[in-house]
């Protein structure tokens, strides 16, 4: 059945978010998209056909909502881009996404949940699809890393989108490996690599023969230059590379990207050589897209934070930074840039358990917390395991004297704020349930709107 | 005193914690005025039983299982006179799959197993992930909480003995209420969680045996704060009883 979807229906389903807002049921983002995919979810994918430029997918276990919210950044340099900020990124949440107002946008890009993506792709048709990285991630809700990847191969066979894929993961490699239509991007700046593999990494393993992976350059995890001694398998030949990377702690980083025949100059106020991947990701999506260097290093250079993810926020005297943490891989990037500035003496750090937090909290046994928890006088641990993540810093050296157990997340950022001096900057790292609880109360003192808020 | 331990597989069988288990036996030894020596072996390694008190084996995805199981299947010999002798084994997950007598995984491979736990497991379709609590009947109904995460259904032989009984959660097969197995010093279970971090009485119960197994004596540690690991049990243990099984 062809689906007719009429500007009424659409403006039905949208008035579903704005009683869920005003009932106070929190953001609304994902209500109106949820009965619409019940009801016809055919209407989906007709909302998707009807943008002009198409619509382009962006999934990873870390950072598919700063590396989406960078190609919007891009690609808006021309025209509007139709997105679903806020993490809204399961299916429910891109139909609504798809539903918003189209004005004159003419195209889509839209970060999408790891599992969700078979399905997400089948309805939507993109025209490209990014692929920013596969990390181990809650394996009570997404299962093994190789359960992932290869539903991501059947739904890539069964995609005609341009493939942009990061090569230097080289099970993301391997998926596009014989594909004519791929983007292949990576880092090439042997001077930020690693001395050695980090803790608990997956994907070490030949994906053609088994071998161990002997990597010229490390760079995050198992990202990087590898190449198998034994069959030859390698990192692919890119088109989309950064290099000559400058990390300025905190305050950002400067890079080049080398488009195959244009580079662009970035500088980006976001930090970390995570941060670098998510910029490259973006700057290969967008140049699938046809954006210029140009547009790419103006459209980078603009971007500020994306929702939670090192995100500055003012409360009266004092600021309070947020870092997103979620797992291992992702965590070890935020402690890598905390230590690589000025490191801090105090933190706050929420663990919760929660379905969007991961039920199960040993990720936090294998992330590599020591670098942190040495330059630390004091950790305020919260969230609904507090105690567990007081235990892990315990372990990782902190004197027990130092951690303060605080159980409820406002009274804990008080706590923090109380132990940081006026004009001071808080570190806080909260799971993603204790994110947006932190980030709601933060932006009430700061006067700072809510995200659903921002676009209407 | 040293003790010594043998960390098979690290960088294979890691699914998750298992640094954490390692970690918690290295403190505790310490607090005691004891060393751990953690030595890794991996595939092709020598290994020879007179030089190690403990081995861990942790968990880990189908992929790297079936990278290790050949291997370990041919240490057997060696791995179950080491236990004839005394030695202390703690396997998780994967590692306790592995200890067992074998394990058919999710794509229907048979991997072989040590033998050294009277168990055989086989994958069933639907993953038993949550919160479980145990009561250890040989512990004198101590608790261990903890987090499973297996698709594999473990049968134990008639009369073996599991690790604990199932308060609440899965544990091996979703049937039976027992989870895991114990025979002599070793054992085996699918907690996976950080297991000794917030069940210390289990962690030190691994190091006196341990340590008994290099002196020919019963070792008696000296209590530790633990404040903070019983808060982290309790809430773990409360976790169990609201959310887990189901």
């Amino acid at each position: 059945m062809r689906s007719l979807l009429l500007p009424a229906e659409a403006a039905a389903f949208r008035l579903l978010g704005s009683i869920s807002r005003a009932t106070g049921r929190g953001g609304g983002t994902t209500l109106p998209g949820k009965a619409l995919w019940r009801v016809d979810p055919g209407a989906v994918t007709a909302l998707a056909a009807r943008l002009p430029d198409g619509v382009a997918l962006v999934s990873a276990t870390n950072g598919k909502t700063t590396t989406a919210a960078m190609a919007t950044s891009i690609l808006e340099r021309r025209a509007p881009v139709l997105a679903n900020p806020g993490g809204a990124n399961l299916v429910s949440g891109v139909a609504s996404a798809l539903l918003a107002p189209r004005r004159s946008r003419r195209r889509a890009v839209l970060e999408v949940d790891e599992a969700a993506l078979p399905t997400v792709a089948s309805a939507l048709a993109p025209h490209v699809l990014l692929l920013g990285n596969l990390f181990r991630d809650q394996l009570d809700r997404y299962g093994e890393l190789e359960h992932v990847a290869n539903r991501w191969e059947v739904a890539i066979r069964a995609s005609h989108a341009v493939l942009v894929v990061n090569a230097d993961d080289p099970r993301l490699a391997a998926l596009a490996r014989g594909r004519a239509n791929a983007v292949l991007f990576g880092i090439d700046d042997p001077r930020h690599a690693l001395p050695d593999l980090q803790h608990a990494v997956d994907s070490v393993y030949c994906t053609t023969c088994g071998s161990a992976y002997r990597y010229a350059a490390i760079y995050s995890g198992h990202l990087g230059d590898f190449r198998c001694a034994t069959c030859g398998e390698h990192r692919p030949r890119l088109d989309v590379v950064a290099s000559e990377i400058a990390l300025h702690g905190l305050n950002g980083s400067t890079f080049t990207i080398d488009l195959g025949g244009a580079s662009a100059h970035v500088d980006l106020a976001v930090p970390g050589l995570y941060n670098v991947y998510n910029a490259l990701a973006a700057a290969a999506l967008a140049h699938a897209c046809g954006a210029s260097a140009a547009d790419i290093a103006a459209g980078l250079g603009a971007f500020s934070a994306a929702w939670g993810r090192f995100e500055r926020i003012p409360t009266s005297d004092r600021t309070v930074l947020l870092l997103l943490i979620k797992n291992p891989a992702g965590a070890n990037e935020v402690v890598r840039t905390l230590v690589s500035g000025e490191a801090p003496t105090t933190a706050v750090i929420a663990l919760n358990d929660e379905i969007a937090d991961g039920r199960d909290v040993s990720w936090i046994w294998d992330v590599d917390f020591e670098p942190l928890a040495h330059g630390l006088e004091r950790l305020v641990a919260t969230g609904s395991r507090a105690e567990e993540l007081a235990l892990r810093f315990a372990y990782a050296g902190l004197h027990r004297d130092r951690i303060e157990v605080v159980h409820d997340l406002e009274r804990a950022l008080d706590r923090g704020l109380a132990l940081t001096p006026a004009g001071g900057e808080l570190t806080v790292l909260p799971t993603y349930t204790a994110m947006v609880e932190l980030r709601g109360v933060a932006a009430a003192r700061g006067g700072l709107r809510d995200y659903w808020e921002a676009d209407e | 005193m040293n003790i010594r331990v043998a960390h098979l597989y690290p960088e294979l069988l890691n699914i998750y914690a298992d640094r954490g288990n390692i970690a918690v036996l290295a403190t505790r030894a310490q607090a005691r005025g004891h060393a751990l020596h953690v030595t890794a072996i991996t595939l092709g390694d020598r290994l020879d039983p007179a030089d190690f008190d403990l081995y861990y084996l942790g968990g880990g995805q189908d992929r790297e299982q079936q990278l290790v199981a050949s291997d370990l299947a041919r240490r057997a010999t060696t791995l179950r006179s080491a236990h004839d002798d005394g030695a202390v084994f703690l396997a998780v997950c994967g590692g306790y799959q592995l200890l067992g007598r074998g394990y058919r995984d999710t794509s229907g491979v048979d991997l072989p197993g040590v033998g050294l736990l009277p168990a055989e497991t086989v994958a069933g379709t639907r993953r038993l992930i949550g919160d479980v609590l145990l009561s250890c009947d040989w512990a004198e109904g101590s608790t261990l909480a903890g987090f499973e995460n297996h698709a594999g259904r473990t049968t134990l032989d008639a009369g073996a003995e599991p690790l604990g009984r199932v308060i609440a959660g899965y544990g091996n097969d979703g049937e039976s209420h027992a989870e895991g197995c114990r025979v002599g010093r070793a054992y085996g279970t699918y907690l996976h969680g950080p297991l000794l971090p917030r069940n210390p009485w289990f962690a030190d119960r691994l190091l006196s045996e341990a340590l008994e197994h290099q002196t020919g004596r019963p070792i008696e540690l000296s209590p530790i704060d633990d404040t903070l690991e019983r808060a982290a049990h309790e809430v773990a243990a409360g976790r169990a009883r609201t959310r887990g099984g189901r």
